[in-house]
């Protein structure tokens, strides 16, 4: 077997094993030290602080989360209390399907029914709080310059993503976002049964006067949305187009994350007394952090 | 449990005032991991009230269940369940104590092994939530009546939840929760 890198081609077309010297330990592990540095599109920054992308005005010291996601995959991360984290859409194609739990409790969740009703409003946007099903806030949404979210429709179902694809599978072409959000949610220990509905990002979706759901789209490249944990928090994050996107190829492009340490909402900070609702949510979140010591 | 294919299961409310609300939860009586699913239903129908005709659809976005007939203009599964924790947020820390649709569940839920991890977005049988053109989104007067009715027929077997809804705080049973009647049909019936 002859070694053969990238950068001398052989004569003619190679197989994957004939590119590479693994015929012992040691040129195996020399051959797979090889890949070291490399870069893709999507991927990881590590430390976060190293990451290309990082957002204007934010201390990259301070950045505890950077990414590039792929569309149709996943990405996941345990978060501090007052950690922001900003979703981008890079390409004006992304959607962002976002699940929170507590991450002391993570049976208390994202409650997207709650979200919706107790601030009276269905469309989120800059300071609409994230509710779990305990009457607390989990996040508050900070800062949104797209505006084209929704919690009406979840994520690709299985049977939703083989109907208008053909597969669903995370290894598939066109991986459900309930596929993806499975193995999201099972690297925290977390199975089908802790996965309620969602929210979405950069996809927006409106409701007509006679109930129906219209897809408004994306507003654009670049546009992002930043959150700000009000606790410790599990974040799931699956990267899968809307349920209504009419596109009849599957379309999903990159999304960017970015999270730095910072402060949760404070007691005073006008966002915590935009209503009486809202005001009650984050007393309820107050009391339950203090009680366990945070 | 009601068994499916072909069986017809539908609340109904006569009360003596005008609207008790049926909560309703419903899961894959095989596979309690499969149960309903808000966003599913309304993605796949693309519409968001639930109307004669709707596909009630479980988290693996299949059918677990068909509305086949209504007497109201529109059923909701928007606005979710009360909570004593909710009601907390809507009304005042005051309410803790009061009943509510979450803890009916629950109690139920638990002789099926059932806990907050199943607590998902539910049905709620002759609530009104109307969607404005701005978002606004709430618990407006009810649009249904004395003796109106709702059927839905199980696509699947079925383990069904209802909790006729205790809230005392808001118009979806006008602040009074009154007898829910429920019946159902025996799918030999409807070979």
């Amino acid at each position: 077997m002859t070694a053969v890198t990238h950068d001398q081609p052989g004569p003619q077309a190679l197989s994957p094993q004939e590119e590479h010297r693994t015929d012992t330990v040691l040129a195996a592990r020399d051959d797979a030290r090889g890949r070291t540095g490399r870069r893709a599109e999507a991927m990881p920054y590590l430390p976060a602080a190293s990451s290309p992308y990082v957002p204007a005005g934010v201390d990259p010291e301070g950045l505890v989360w950077a990414e590039t996601v792929a569309g149709g995959n996943y990405t996941h991360k345990v978060v501090a209390a007052g950690t922001h984290v900003r979703l981008e859409d890079v390409e004006g194609t992304a959607c962002a399907h976002l699940l929170l739990f507590n991450a002391l409790e993570p049976w208390e969740r994202l409650n997207v029914a709650d979200t919706m009703k107790i601030p009276w409003q269905a469309y989120l946007g800059a300071g609409h709080p994230l509710l779990s099903g305990d009457g607390r806030v989990l996040a508050t949404l900070v800062a949104d310059d797209s505006g084209h979210h929704d919690g009406f429709c979840g994520s690709l179902s299985d049977a939703a993503a083989i109907a208008k694809y053909g597969a669903c599978a995370p290894e598939s072409a066109s991986p459900s976002g309930r596929s993806l959000f499975t193995l999201a949610a099972a690297k925290h220990g977390l199975t089908p049964r802790d996965l309620p509905p969602s929210v979405s990002f950069f996809q927006g979706v409106r409701v007509e006067e006679d109930g129906t759901l219209t897809f408004t789209g994306s507003a654009g490249a670049g546009r992002s949305v930043e959150l700000v944990a009000e606790m410790p928090l599990i974040v799931l994050v699956a990267t899968s187009p809307h349920p209504l996107d009419p596109r009849p190829d599957y379309t999903n492009g990159m999304l960017r994350v970015h999270a730095w340490r910072g402060a949760p909402t404070a007691a005073g900070d006008p966002l915590r007394d935009t209503s009486p609702e809202i005001h009650r949510a984050y007393l309820n979140t107050a009391d339950y952090l203090t009680a366990r010591g945070l | 449990m009601v068994r499916a294919p072909g069986r017809r299961s539908g609340p109904d409310h006569r009360g003596r005032r005008r609207q008790p609300i049926g909560d309703c939860l419903l899961f894959n009586a095989d596979d309690t991991d499969e149960r309903y699913s808000v966003p599913d239903t309304l993605a796949w129908q693309g519409n968001a009230y639930v109307r004669t005709g709707t596909v009630l659809r479980s988290t693996l976005g299949e059918p677990l269940a068909t509305v086949v007939a209504n007497e109201v203009d529109r059923q909701d599964t928007i606005g979710g369940a009360c909570s004593k924790e909710s009601n907390t947020l809507r009304y005042g820390h005051h309410t803790l104590t009061e009943h509510a649709c979450r803890d009916n569940f629950l109690a139920e839920g638990s002789r099926y092994d059932l806990g907050a991890r199943d607590m998902v977005s539910n049905l709620n049988w002759f609530m009104n939530v109307p969607v404005e053109a701005d978002g606004a989104l709430g618990i407006v007067d009810g649009i249904s009546g004395p003796g109106r009715r709702v059927a839905f027929r199980a696509e699947k077997d079925l383990l069904v939840l209802v909790s006729n809804c205790p809230q005392m705080n808001n118009p979806c049973n006008e602040f009074n929760p009154t007898p829910l009647r429920m019946i159902v049909t025996d799918p030999e019936e409807h070979r």
